[in-house]
């Protein structure tokens, strides 16, 4: 029996990823906080400083890896594999309560 | 032809027609909403004639009387009811025939609002501005309507329905916002006599139509604010009371939201004064071992505020509108966290 196979995130390891942020939402820069709320279960989300750089850069053509490499890292002292972990983890969250669109191909 | 009943039920200046079959639950809402019923009829009689006249908008309600037996029938058109207004029809189901589930839903179909619940079946036509509920014989029902119709209203005119304590001292209102235990009602029963209470656990908050946002008109020479009451005339009393001196820095700029009063009472039972006045400041109620007034940050005000707004359908548009609100009240209205012990030496810090 084969057992669930459980993703390892790794630079290059997985296939890219792109997020953009979704239209049905809410949100607003104030100070270093980005406040969004979700227009499918008005959840509200306060995403912090690492979070603001990715909801910045999810524009739906870069991959979350080159987002990952190029923009937190290079702001926020953090090992790569486990940004991108926290990452992928973090863009799934907002993929679930319909803030963020995610794809294995670049969006239109 | 069975008798109609009508009741007007106004809420933040916004009057609701209530139109039942039933005198019972007529005379149950008379009960429930006390002053802010502002108009009630008996209608439907064959003749084109009314049962019950006399009973104008404002009058000084007794809900014993309000649909007793005819006296001296008039027209319909004798009846001064508000010209604008929104018409809700209540179909009263036998007990029994809803269901316990307490989870609200609130949805867009087909340019109509569908409301539901357990107790209750609802729908709102956002362009006609009438609607119907079916729900048995019960307070309860309706106002969870009235709620959800308010907050729909509301949104679309940059207002809101906030879990939040409101009175108002001085001819200023202050919104005490938290959730369930934060203490609203503790801080609402520790008011001294001066404090007017517009609720105990929904604030009802509109922008100030009679002025532009942000423009600096407060005057300390006059040192008056007006509070406008209709709790008894259709003539809108205005009570001129002592106002505090302005504080540099807490309220600089004319209110550009007011608050309201409402008859959705918390543990208090209580409904609140028929009010409404110019929003001084809103506190973000916690309880501390004393009593002190702390600086936020505007995220952190928006976002106490967001999670503090009714807000019940899921609806892109209306989001973006209740958001827009949250963001520009947070910008006019000064918003700190309230710490208090908790003792009535709060109120030295209110005003």
């Amino acid at each position: 029996m084969v057992g669930a196979q459980i993703p390892v995130f790794r630079f290059g390891y997985m296939s890219p990823l792109y997020i953009a942020r979704s239209n049905e939402i809410a949100a607003r820069q104030l100070g270093d906080e980005m406040i969004v709320m979700s227009a499918r279960d008005s959840t509200l989300f306060s995403l912090n400083n690492v979070g603001l750089v990715i909801w910045q850069a999810a524009d739906g053509r870069t991959s979350l890896e080159d987002i990952v490499k190029n923009k937190v890292c290079a702001e926020f002292e953090i090992a790569p594999e486990e940004a991108l972990k926290d990452a992928e983890n973090f863009v799934r969250e907002l993929a679930g309560h319909g803030i963020m669109r995610v794809s294995d191909k670049p969006f239109e | 032809m069975k008798p109609r009943y009508e009741l007007c039920i106004e809420i933040g200046d916004i009057p609701i027609l209530v139109h039942t079959d039933s005198a019972e639950f007529a005379g149950m809402l008379q009960d429930r909403y006390g002053k802010f019923v502002v108009g009630r009829r008996a209608a439907g009689d064959p003749n084109g004639e009314t049962p019950g006249c006399g009973e104008q908008r404002g009058a000084q309600h007794d809900s014993e009387s309000a649909f007793g037996p005819p006296s001296t029938p008039c027209r319909v058109s004798d009846f001064q009811f508000p010209v604008s207004r929104f018409e809700l029809e209540v179909e009263l189901l036998p007990p029994g025939m809803m269901s316990d589930a307490e989870e609200a839903r609130v949805r867009l179909e087909g340019g109509r609002w569908l409301m539901e619940r357990g107790d209750f079946r609802a729908e709102w036509d956002p362009e006609s501005h009438r609607g119907w509920v079916r729900q048995s014989a019960n307070p309860y029902s309706i106002d969870a309507v009235l709620r959800m119709l308010h907050t729909l209203i509301l949104a679309r005119e940059g207002g809101f329905l906030v879990h939040a304590a409101s009175a108002v001292r001085n001819g200023r209102a202050f919104l005490f916002a938290g959730v369930s235990g934060a203490g609203k009602t503790t801080i609402s029963r520790l008011a001294p006599p001066d404090v007017l209470l517009l609720t105990d656990e929904i604030s009802y908050v509109r922008k100030d139509r009679s002025q532009d946002s942000g423009v600096r008109s407060q005057n300390a020479e006059v040192g008056k604010q007006r509070v406008e009451s209709r709790q008894r005339d259709d003539d809108r009393k205005d009570i001129a009371l002592d106002a505090a001196p302005l504080t540099p820095g807490t309220w600089s700029l004319t209110p550009a939201f007011v608050a309201y009063g409402t008859p959705f009472a918390g543990e208090l039972a209580r409904i609140g004064e028929n009010l409404r006045a110019p929003i001084a400041a809103l506190y973000l109620l916690v309880q501390g071992p004393e009593n002190s007034i702390e600086d936020v940050s505007q995220a952190q005000a928006v976002r106490s505020l967001l999670q503090n707004i009714l807000f019940f359908a899921d609806d892109n548009e209306l989001v973006q509108m209740v958001f827009q609100a949250a963001l520009e009240f947070a910008k006019c209205v000064p918003v700190r966290r309230l710490v208090f012990a908790p003792d009535a030496r709060v109120w030295d810090l209110i005003g």
